[in-house]
């Protein structure tokens, strides 16, 4: 439970997406553009403009691209690997399933490079051509302007099949979603393997000039081969690890080199929690058999290609909820103080990728010998005005449960929607409760907003976004403008956000009576929103966080890196559940309160953050606030335990990589780059069979005035 | 395109060249440094014609066409003067070292006519080497890539055209060394002016790109013609030719050393 810093994603491994510049050649020894070489004034072959370099007449790179990465475990990789020098295939617009042909077996040109559309990125097509990949040199897909209508999830079926509760030794007939399937439109896509690149484009201008070169040169006319020069594309995403995770991290450790270079690096990041009364963190401050209430929701997300994951229904949703359900105690639990400790935690590593083992089995590992037992609550994420409850089966704590849920009842009685219950019957659904249960046996509910499966159609998709929650703004809104408006998707997360803060305070052995004191702000849950699904780089989040990471927010939106939004939960927490106090930017950032204390950084967490300019400055008046949010680490116990096949612990690990980028051109026919080189040699070996002839005779063709006459 | 692209456009660009200098240049480490020197001048005056361009473009205005065209063909012109003087230069200082660097070289046993020629031509040569570098070297860079040019409209031929020019341009260097020599020596500034004009005028030929016909076979043309008359400024002649050619060169040899 300490406090470490920040574990950010290293310059290594994140890669370069933008396309580099076109490299400056030796004609530009006066400088590059306009300048170029004025001997021979060969290079002027556009007048309009200036000289241009030879690249850029060549290709065109692509600036925008999203690959699809590699990722390992104990027994398997997943995800696409281009070659060291990038996959170059012949362009191909992929118009039907049934067009595959031409690319799998009777087009000329192999390989190819494939042009999918989103309506027919569907794991038939992907893994004929997953099986045909001789012929295939990659995959671009281009991603909507709006969602795909039916639904898209490259995620399993079932997702965390073999590290939830339900396996063959316990309720065997529950497991492998025998009873329900949680994720009917789940492919599989994301754990597959590929030995090809496939990016992501957007559908721009940019997406437009592929295709338009693909009309102009590639399109094959009644049937015959297209005559080159031919439409071509280049990738570039080589992985450097490969095999499974004991391989790579036994590569990480070779330390020949003066700079050692990694091939991989674990998945992890950073869990935030925070409690209502502040506690010690040291070992002293535990007491034995002292029961809390934890309340807990999602932090990460992920999808089929890299870095776009923006996770509104599956997580966003979630947290945010926590986050207005925190804020909404916070008076009550300052002034009422509830007999139980509650537990606010947002865990990473919930995603079925990388297991919910990750940390919620690190926390278990941890916490077993400190704090118990614990009385849990769990909602996963809420939309919707149908709230589920899921029940727990054969627990010694059912009449805890039932209590919990009557709690869960009461507080939604006179709000706008209705609780129910799944039956018996019903499963569990995928959560990190299902991993603290495989640990021990304790009391709790999940709540969803679906009953069977899932609703989210777009589950760990880049299309779980803020058009698939419904958050959107009138028109010519500015963003100050958009960031004050209240959507109705936060008012609907608003209700639920009181009825989980009802429920709590009450679980924790609040007052009865206190409820209708608490309530969610929904001006806070709609500006959460909007930063978190929207744009991160407005006003609010400006005013919550320190100076030194203003620039973390200035990324594209929607670009959703695994350490941000932890990083804005971590100050968001603090923010809506701690205080604002008055002391010196010194001490705050010290963790003290005067000089003399040294008591308070076990108890508390103390930030600097820049705060809002006063109407008539320009100048930030940043104040401190003290708060009992902490960080924990989130990276599987397999790491620590060094033990790289465990089958108890995820073992996930993301390749390392150099460069992330992609070009197009022209490519001519194999024939005339051989008739160029035959011409070459042509005329080498002629020239020397002549320069010897004429050197030979030198002296008699040159030699004037000597002949005899 | 890829490396056979590469390499054939090497050979073209280069081949003529390299085979000149494996042949006579190589062997002489005095015709070496003739060369390398000859080249350091050309170098020479190419940084400061590119000094007057670097100048003027900061000073010009971009956005205008009409003007940047303007200063193209200036540029171009100046640059060719600028050559050309060099090469004038380089005469000058040759001259005055001929002597010593007579007293120096092992070539005694050559005709006076020969070690003449080897000076002129070398120093045309080392013009035309570092001329050619600079022309196509990063052209060929580019070549190795898996592209080839067209993506925007321009001719497929990009990479072989430049090829020959650079081919031709080499050899039109070396020749116009042995005239331009040759016409110093014998004070006839007629040739020299027609070497100066015939430059200027193949490159300005270039301007004709991308329509390469038009330029390369004009090119080719003044090439054949400044090759004709190099031979002859260099001492031969259609005799010799018709000797050579009919292989009766030995009894000519034979009798020139019973005339002697």
């Amino acid at each position: 439970m300490s406090c470490s810093p920040l574990w950010v994603n290293t310059p290594d491994r994140s890669g370069k997406r933008t396309a580099t510049g076109p490299a400056c050649h030796i004609r530009r020894i006066s400088g590059c553009d306009p300048a170029c070489l004025p001997g021979e004034g060969r290079s002027s072959f556009t007048f309009s403009a200036s000289c241009n370099s030879v690249e850029k007449k060549i290709y065109v790179h692509l600036n925008y691209t999203v690959p699809c990465v590699r990722l390992l475990n104990a027994t398997h990789q997943i995800g696409c690997q281009s070659s060291l020098s990038g996959d170059v295939g012949v362009l191909h617009v992929l118009e039907s399933e049934e067009n595959l042909d031409w690319v799998l077996s009777s087009g000329p040109n192999p390989p190819y490079m494939v042009i999918l559309e989103s309506s027919l990125f569907t794991r038939s097509v992907m893994m004929k051509l997953k099986n045909g990949s001789s012929r295939v040199a990659g995959i671009v897909v281009v991603a909507p302007n709006t969602n795909p209508v039916e639904g898209f999830s490259p995620h399993t079926s079932c997702p965390n099949e073999n590290t939830g509760v339900y396996s063959e030794s316990y309720d065997p007939t529950l497991a492998h979603c025998n009873v329900t399937v949680w994720n009917p439109l789940g492919n599989g896509l994301s754990y597959e393997e590929y030995d090809f690149p496939i990016f992501s484009l957007k559908d721009d201008n940019d997406t437009q000039v592929i295709r338009q070169c693909y009309l102009n040169h590639n399109q094959a006319v009644n049937g015959s081969s297209p005559r080159y020069p031919l439409c071509a594309m280049q990738l570039y995403s080589h992985m450097s690890a490969v095999t499974d995770t004991a391989t790579c991290m036994r590569r990480n450790d070779i330390n020949f080199s003066i700079s050692p270079e990694m091939v991989c690096d674990p998945l992890g990041d950073f869990n935030v929690w925070a409690s209502t009364r502040p506690l010690n963190n040291t070992e002293k401050g535990h007491k034995m058999w002292e029961k809390v209430v934890i309340a807990a929701a999602r932090l990460d997300s992920r999808s089929f290609f890299f870095d776009v994951a923006p996770g509104a229904e599956s997580g966003a949703s979630g947290f945010i909820t926590l986050l207005a359900a925190a804020h909404a105690l916070r008076n009550v639990t300052q002034e009422a103080q509830p007999n139980r400790t509650i537990f606010y935690t947002f865990f990473q590593g919930v995603s079925s990728f990388h297991t919910i083992v990750l940390n919620t089995a690190h926390c278990v590992h941890a916490k077993y010998n400190s704090v118990l037992p614990l009385l849990l609550m769990f909602f996963c994420f809420a939309d919707d005005y149908i709230v589920c409850i899921l029940c727990i089966k054969h627990f010694n704590d059912l009449f805890q449960v039932r209590k919990l849920i009557e709690n869960l009842q009461s507080a939604a009685a006179g709000l706008g929607f209705t609780v129910g219950e799944a039956g018996f019957s019903q499963p569990l659904p995928p959560s990190s409760f299902q991993r603290f249960l495989r640990a021990r046996q304790i009391p709790g509910v999940v709540i969803e907003n679906h009953q069977l499966n899932f609703t989210n159609r777009y589950y760990e998709s880049m299309y779980d976004n803020a058009e698939y929650l419904n958050v959107s703004y009138p028109p010519n809104l500015t963003p100050e403008e958009q960031l004050k408006f209240v959507t109705d998707t936060a008012k609907a997360l608003t209700e639920v956000a009181t009825m989980v803060a009802r429920a709590l305070y009450v679980q924790a052995g609040g007052a009865e009576n206190q409820q209708d004191n608490i309530n969610a702000d929904r001006q806070i849950v709609s500006q959460m929103l909007y930063g978190f699904l929207v744009r991160s780089n407005n006003s609010w989040f400006q005013q919550l966080i320190p100076s030194d990471l203003t620039s973390h927010l200035s990324k594209l939106i929607l670009n959703y890196t695994s350490s941000e939004p932890t990083l804005l939960v971590q100050y968001l927490l603090a923010n809506l559940t701690g205080s604002a106090i008055n002391i010196t930017q010194e001490n705050c950032q010290n963790q003290r309160e005067d000089e003399n204390d040294k008591e308070s950084k076990h108890m508390f967490t103390y930030m600097w953050v820049q705060g809002a300019a006063p109407p008539n400055n320009t100048k930030r008046e940043g104040f401190c606030v003290r708060s009992t949010v902490r960080l924990s680490r989130a990276v599987s116990p397999a790491f620590e335990l060094r033990d790289y096949t465990s089958k108890d612990y995820s073992t996930w690990t993301e390749s390392r990589w150099k460069s992330i980028k992609g070009r197009i051109f022209l490519v001519a026919s194999h024939e005339l780059e051989m008739l160029t080189l035959g011409v070459g040699v042509g005329v080498l070996l002629a020239s020397l069979l002549l320069t010897y002839i004429i050197s030979s005779k030198a002296d008699i063709l040159f030699s004037s005035g000597r002949e005899p006459t | 395109m890829t490396a056979a692209v590469f390499f054939g456009c090497t050979f073209i660009a280069f081949g003529p060249a390299i085979a000149l200098f494996l042949f006579t240049i190589a062997r002489e480490p005095l015709r070496v440094i003739f060369l390398i020197a000859g080249a350091f001048f050309w170098l020479v005056s190419l940084l400061l014609s590119s000094l007057v361009w670097f100048i003027s473009v900061q000073i010009s205005n971009k956005d205008s066409a009409a003007q940047q065209k303007g200063l193209l063909i200036f540029g171009v012109v100046l640059s060719v003067l600028l050559q050309e003087t060099f090469r004038f230069a380089y005469y000058k200082l040759l001259k005055k070292a001929n002597e010593g660097l007579l007293a120096l070289s092992q070539e005694e046993t050559m005709p006076i006519s020969i070690r003449q020629l080897a000076l002129r031509y070398m120093s045309g040569l080392g013009f035309g080497f570092m001329s050619g570098a600079f022309s196509v070297v990063n052209i060929l860079a580019d070549s190795v890539g898996p592209g080839t040019v067209g993506i925007h409209g321009d001719s497929q031929h990009y990479f072989l055209s430049s090829a020959f020019m650079t081919m031709a341009i080499i050899l039109l260097h070396m020749f116009w060394g042995v005239v331009f020599f040759d016409a110093c020596e014998k004070q006839r500034w007629w040739a020299v002016a027609a070497v100066v004009i015939s430059h200027l005028l193949v490159s300005c030929l270039t301007f004709q790109n991308p329509d390469y016909v038009a330029s390369l076979i004009p090119t080719y043309v003044i090439l054949f013609l400044m090759g004709v008359w190099a031979f002859y400024s260099a001492g031969g002649s259609l005799r010799n030719l018709k000797l050579c050619l009919t292989c009766k060169d030995k009894d000519f040899l034979l009798a020139n050393h019973r005339s002697r």
